[in-house]
């Protein structure tokens, strides 16, 4: 695993400016870290050699504001990591929001659209380690040692080279141990996750497991994985952790190799008290961080994996290719011919060479069972994804140009669309049929509502997730908004599904004169009222 | 803290392993004090030009220190994590013992979201022993152990390091909790109400794209995106703080020592080497105290997490089985509601007066809209929920049983259930299956899938029966998930059956063969369908419109409990 992923700085600018400073902090970090140590080492000999406390106040205001410095720099530490992650984690949240755009309307995308809310509504957090825990720790690890040396290798040169020997063999073994440990620890934190995925399941199967009788047996074998799971995972953790007491003696005899050689050179007479103070306190603290820098290793793994996940999203194909056309108003015709889409882990392309047909001023029913490929056809028709076999070929007046090469901003200026769950924001019900015409008037909005056989109050409030309407009014708001924007072509997706009979009859009324005014209407649906009002049925097997 | 606390007791596992891995804990973490300690002795002594052999003594316990410290943590560490795995397994067990007297009809429990963060909870509980408690519990025993030592040296230092130890363990943490605690309290559920927003943008991205209109939907997710990163701004902010001061109790502990022992050397009361390790000591106290701090801003999380286990555990059994049983008669029986209020605990009567006598054998629909309580009713049906007023009776020649004398495990194995959301286990289709008759033979299973017509469907699994059909039945269409649940049932023999609302998660063209394949599926059972679809049920069956036993103005009262 990297340490650092370069990506992040490409894809999360923003947070760059932070992260330099926190770095830059880190950095001042390991310089006080010395100069404390100096100055204590200075203090103590001086109190020794001279038998007591004259002419300490000097060195005491400096030690004094070195700490206070400290102080200050980790609270400022503290407020610069935070900044980094929350702006990357923003940004990152940002663009795969954006990015899902393009494929929130493809049934065959729903994975990656959970794993981009999945990503997006929490799995991002993990980046808060990365940057608060791991990566200071990480500024520590290289600053501090050279900062140590540095010094040493001024004052007491035996000791700077017996550091300078020994010191690298910690990465050296971090990564040798690292790489045995690192698999196991994967396994571990997969076990965990499993284990976790095992005890969800239980919990919300329960009401199924007691309907059959099987609830009571239930704490016992919840206890029974819990059980096999420590033994096997213990097994692992006693391998795991003698990674962490290599390194621990290995620092450990390093530090002990200075002292006891600075000691018989002190006997000897050939050092300084000072310099031999400063000796040993020194040469843990190049030790330290490095080792440090390995307790934080599943805060930076978890990190990253959630930055890799979401590089992962944000770098695949999008799922259509933008064309350049413009499109023309004017009455529009659309032929799709022999669209075939498939679809990962299924055998038989849904739709599989589907012809549909949808002239201006006629209304066009598609039916046909779930799975043969409804709704690809609308994602297809919508321009928000590419057939895999097929094409279409749009119509307008004399011109026809194939979707491929259109605009897709163009395009969807010309249609307007009602999903079987339209999409409701926090708002009035103006604010939320303003989304497909801002510059309509409250006339227009009031005229819209009536058509689609919701005569309601434009001010009327709604809230998250369409809280306050119900199913059947959230269609026909849906309804209101397509019928607003007076496009040439109108893409209906199940608008009638729970309605009763009296409304889905003015649902249809709204439909019809959408085609005589001159649109091209296309209605998935199964409902037997919708399929005798529309003037053709294409069903889809 | 009192849930805390509870939580805390609760666990009886590995007490005697808890206390072996605090002295394990407070030898490693003592051996680290012991080593700074003796380092300067062993320091400042040598430069006095004694004999060699006048340091072998403290050579050799720095080397014993720095091999104990290694060794000591790696055994603390593992015993540490065998004991904290038996509590989150202690946890789990009693959460699960809980669950299964309260789910379905629970008032703590109710929603799906809930009960995922609840089990999350509970996890992030397990943390508490071996991240916060165990290392403070250490740095504790330690801090007693090496101001004892300073004291004994130095009385005035003992006393500044007990002021710097205390400041920066209990002071620290409190400053920043008071600066950030209601903002950390604001964090979860901040960030719950953004990803509520994201996924109505996510659901919506499409429609957004089509009427050009995602960038003003990515502005409103903007504003709550700031307002997440304003709330995690202050409580880093409070967290810095707390870190500084904790520095600063540290650099001030050692600024006084200094000047203090300076003073003492001078009047001749301490020795150059004693100064030596009455200021150098402390820094390695500071340094365990300074390991322990960050976790404690995790104790209001965690205490929340607690207060809702506890809420859980404390929640009264929904329903609490007859402790003697009446004897059943054998069946066939008929199923008679007499005078029937139902309900959740605690809650409204969603349906009132229902009197009803299904024969044997015989199928009757239960209709009415949504929101109406006809989950509730099945529920009671059951026996997961007690009937508000009125009773349901088992009647067969030699007489009548009320179902409330019955134990719940009983009932259910006459009356048995095909509920509204089934849930499929993440685990084979078997497993999914046997868990309606464990004995079931792989032919039986077979033959059970095909009278629910879902042949063809496993003709298409790779591995057949043994295939995974993954977590909560993603692999799954709505309706191949209430045909296997509708196969569960048929495989578990139980003589009457509660079908819930079996048309809900499928399209409107399978929903009419579902209802179909379902009353031929079960048709030598007796069955009530409950069902919002009245058109679909077969032309012969006794339909009774709910709606009439409705309270007035109730429609709709509990969408969130179906």
């Amino acid at each position: 695993m990297k340490p650092v992923d370069p990506r992040l700085f490409t894809a999360a600018r923003g947070s760059v400016p932070a992260m330099v400073v926190t770095v830059a902090l880190g950095a001042a970090v390991g310089v006080l870290v010395v100069v404390q140590a100096t100055l204590l080492a200075t203090a103590i000999a001086r109190v020794i050699d001279h038998g007591g406390g004259d002419g300490l106040v000097p060195l005491l205001v400096v030690l004094a504001s070195v700490v206070a410095a400290r102080a200050l720099i980790a609270w400022a530490q503290e407020a610069s990591s935070q900044r980094a992650a929350a702006i990357a984690k923003s940004e990152l949240r940002r663009q795969l929001v954006e990015r899902s755009a393009s494929i929130a309307a493809d049934p065959s995308q729903a994975a990656r659209r959970a794993e981009v809310a999945s990503l997006a509504g929490g799995g991002l957090d993990a980046l808060d380690g990365y940057f608060g825990k791991y990566l200071p720790q990480l500024i520590l690890a290289v600053v501090v040692p050279i900062a140590v040396l540095l010094q040493l290798f001024r004052t007491d040169l035996t000791s700077a080279i017996t550091v300078i020997v020994t010191l690298p063999l910690i990465p050296i073994f971090m990564v040798l141990v690292g790489r045995m440990t690192e698999r196991a620890n994967a396994r571990r934190w997969d076990a965990l996750a499993r284990l976790s995925h095992h005890f969800l399941d239980v919990v919300e199967g329960m009401p199924t497991l007691r309907a059959f009788g099987r609830g009571s047996a239930q704490p016992e074998l919840v206890a029974a994985s819990a059980d096999r799971y420590r033994t096997t995972t213990m097994a692992t953790l006693r391998v795991a952790f003698l990674s962490s007491l290599v390194l621990e003696l290995l620092a450990t005899i390093s530090v002990a190799l200075v002292a006891v050689g600075v000691g018989l050179r002190l006997v000897d007479g050939g050092l300084d008290l000072r310099t031999g103070l400063l000796a040993i306190l020194l040469a843990p603290e190049a030790y330290l961080p490095l080792r440090q820098v390995g307790a934080h290793y599943h805060s930076s793994a978890a990190g990253l994996a959630a930055a890799e996940r979401a590089f992962a999203l944000l770098e695949l194909e999008p799922v259509r290719h933008d064309g350049r056309a413009g499109v023309p108003t004017g009455p529009m015709s659309v032929t799709m011919t022999a669209i075939s889409v498939r679809h990962p882990g299924r055998e038989r392309p849904a739709p599989d060479h589907a012809d549909l047909v949808v002239r201006s001023g006629e209304v066009v029913a598609l039916a046909g069972p779930s799975g043969t490929g409804k709704s690809s056809m609308l994602a297809v028709l919508l321009g928000l994804r590419s057939p895999d076999s097929g094409s279409v070929i749009i119509g307008i007046g004399d011109a026809s140009l194939s979707l491929a090469d259109v605009e897709l901003a163009a395009w969807h200026r010309s249609i307007s669309w009602v999903d079987q769950q339209p999409y409701v924001m926090a708002g009035t019900l103006a604010d939320n049929l303003r989304i497909a015409r801002p510059a309509a008037s409250d006339d227009e909005l009031r005229e819209a509502l009536r058509r689609a056989g919701l005569p309601d109050a434009i001010d009327r409030t709604v809230g998250h997730d369409a809280v306050g309407l119900s199913a059947g009014e959230r269609r026909r708001l849906g309804l209101a908004r397509a019928l607003l924007r007076r496009a040439s072509l109108v893409l209906l997706d199940e608008p009638t599904a729970g309605l009763d009979a009296a409304t889905e009859d003015d649902v249809l009324a709204a439909v019809r004169a959408e085609s005589d005014r001159g649109a091209a209407v296309l209605v998935v649906s199964h409902r037997p009222a919708v399929l005798r009002a529309a003037d053709r049925v294409v069903t889809l097997r | 803290m009192s849930a805390l606390w509870r939580v805390l007791r609760s666990s009886r596992s590995g007490r005697t392993r808890w206390l072996l891995a605090l002295v394990l804990g407070v030898l490693a973490a003592g051996a680290a004090v012991v080593l700074a300690g003796v380092s300067a002795w062993l320091v400042t002594t040598a430069a006095e030009q004694p004999p060699v052999l006048h340091l072998m003594v403290a050579i050799v316990a720095v080397r014993a220190a720095g091999i104990g410290r290694g060794v000591f943590r790696y055994f603390e560490r593992l015993v540490g994590h065998d004991a904290s795995f038996r509590v989150l397994a202690d946890l789990r067990v009693a959460v699960v013992r809980r669950v299964e007297r309260l789910l379905p009809g629970s008032r703590t429990l109710g929603r799906g979201d809930l009960l995922t963060r609840f089990v999350n909870d509970v996890d992030g509980l397990a943390d508490l022993w071996v991240r916060i408690l165990l290392p403070a519990a250490v740095t504790v025993v330690v801090s007693v152990g090496a101001v004892v030592v300073v004291g004994s040296l130095l009385p005035i230092a003992g006393v500044a390091l007990v002021c710097s130890a205390a400041v920066a363990m209990v002071v620290a943490p409190a400053v920043s909790m008071a600066v950030s605690g209601r903002s950390a309290a604001r964090v979860a559920p901040q960030r719950g109400a953004y990803g509520q927003r994201l996924l109505t943008v996510l659901d919506g991205a499409a429609e957004l794209a089509v009427y050009g209109a995602v960038d003003a939907a990515l502005g409103d997710l903007d504003s709550a995106d700031r307002s997440l990163r304003r709330t995690e701004a202050r409580v880093a902010w409070g967290a810095g703080l707390g870190a500084a001061v904790a520095v600063l109790a540290a650099g001030a502990g050692l600024v006084a020592t200094m000047w203090l022992g300076a003073r003492a050397v001078g009047s001749g009361d301490i020795d150059g080497v004693t100064l030596a390790v009455v200021v150098l000591l402390p820094l390695s106290v500071h340094e365990l105290v300074a390991v322990v701090t960050p976790a404690a801003a995790q104790l209001p999380a965690l205490r929340t997490s607690a207060e809702r286990l506890v809420a859980v555990v404390d929640e009264p059994d929904v329903v609490r089985d007859p402790s003697f049983e009446d004897d059943l008669p054998e069946g066939p029986w008929d199923l008679r509601l007499r005078g029937l209020t139902v309900g959740w605990p605690g809650g409204p009567a969603l349906l009132r007066d229902l009197s009803l006598t299904v024969t044997s054998g015989s199928t009757v629909g239960l209709v009415g809209p949504s929101g109406l309580g006809k989950s509730t009713l099945a529920a009671t049906l059951l026996r997961f929920v007690e009937p508000l007023d009125g009773a349901i009776e088992l009647v067969s020649e030699a007489g009548a049983v009320d179902i409330s004398r019955l134990r719940g495990d009983r009932v259910r194995s006459v009356i048995g259930w095909c509920a509204q959301d089934a849930h499929v286990f993440d685990s084979t289709v078997a497993a999914n299956l046997r868990l309606a008759r464990p004995s079931a033979t792989d032919d039986e299973l077979r033959s059970a899938l095909s009278v629910v017509q879902l042949d063809d469907w496993l003709v298409a699994l790779p591995h057949g029966l043994d295939s995974m059909v993954g977590e909560h039945g993603r692999s799954m269409s709505g309706g191949e998930r209430q045909r296997l649940a509708l196969a569960r049932v048929v495989l578990s023999g139980a003589p009457i059956v509660v079908v819930d609302e079996p048309t809900e998660h499928v399209d409107d063209t399978m929903a009419g063969a579902l209802m179909t394949d379902l009353v031929s599926a079960l048709a030598d059972r007796t069955m009530i369908v409950i069902t919002h679809r009245p058109d679909l049920l077969p032309p012969h069956v006794h339909v009774v419109d709910l709606a009439e036993h409705a309270p007035p103005h109730s429609t709709g009262a509990d969408a969130s409990n179906g």
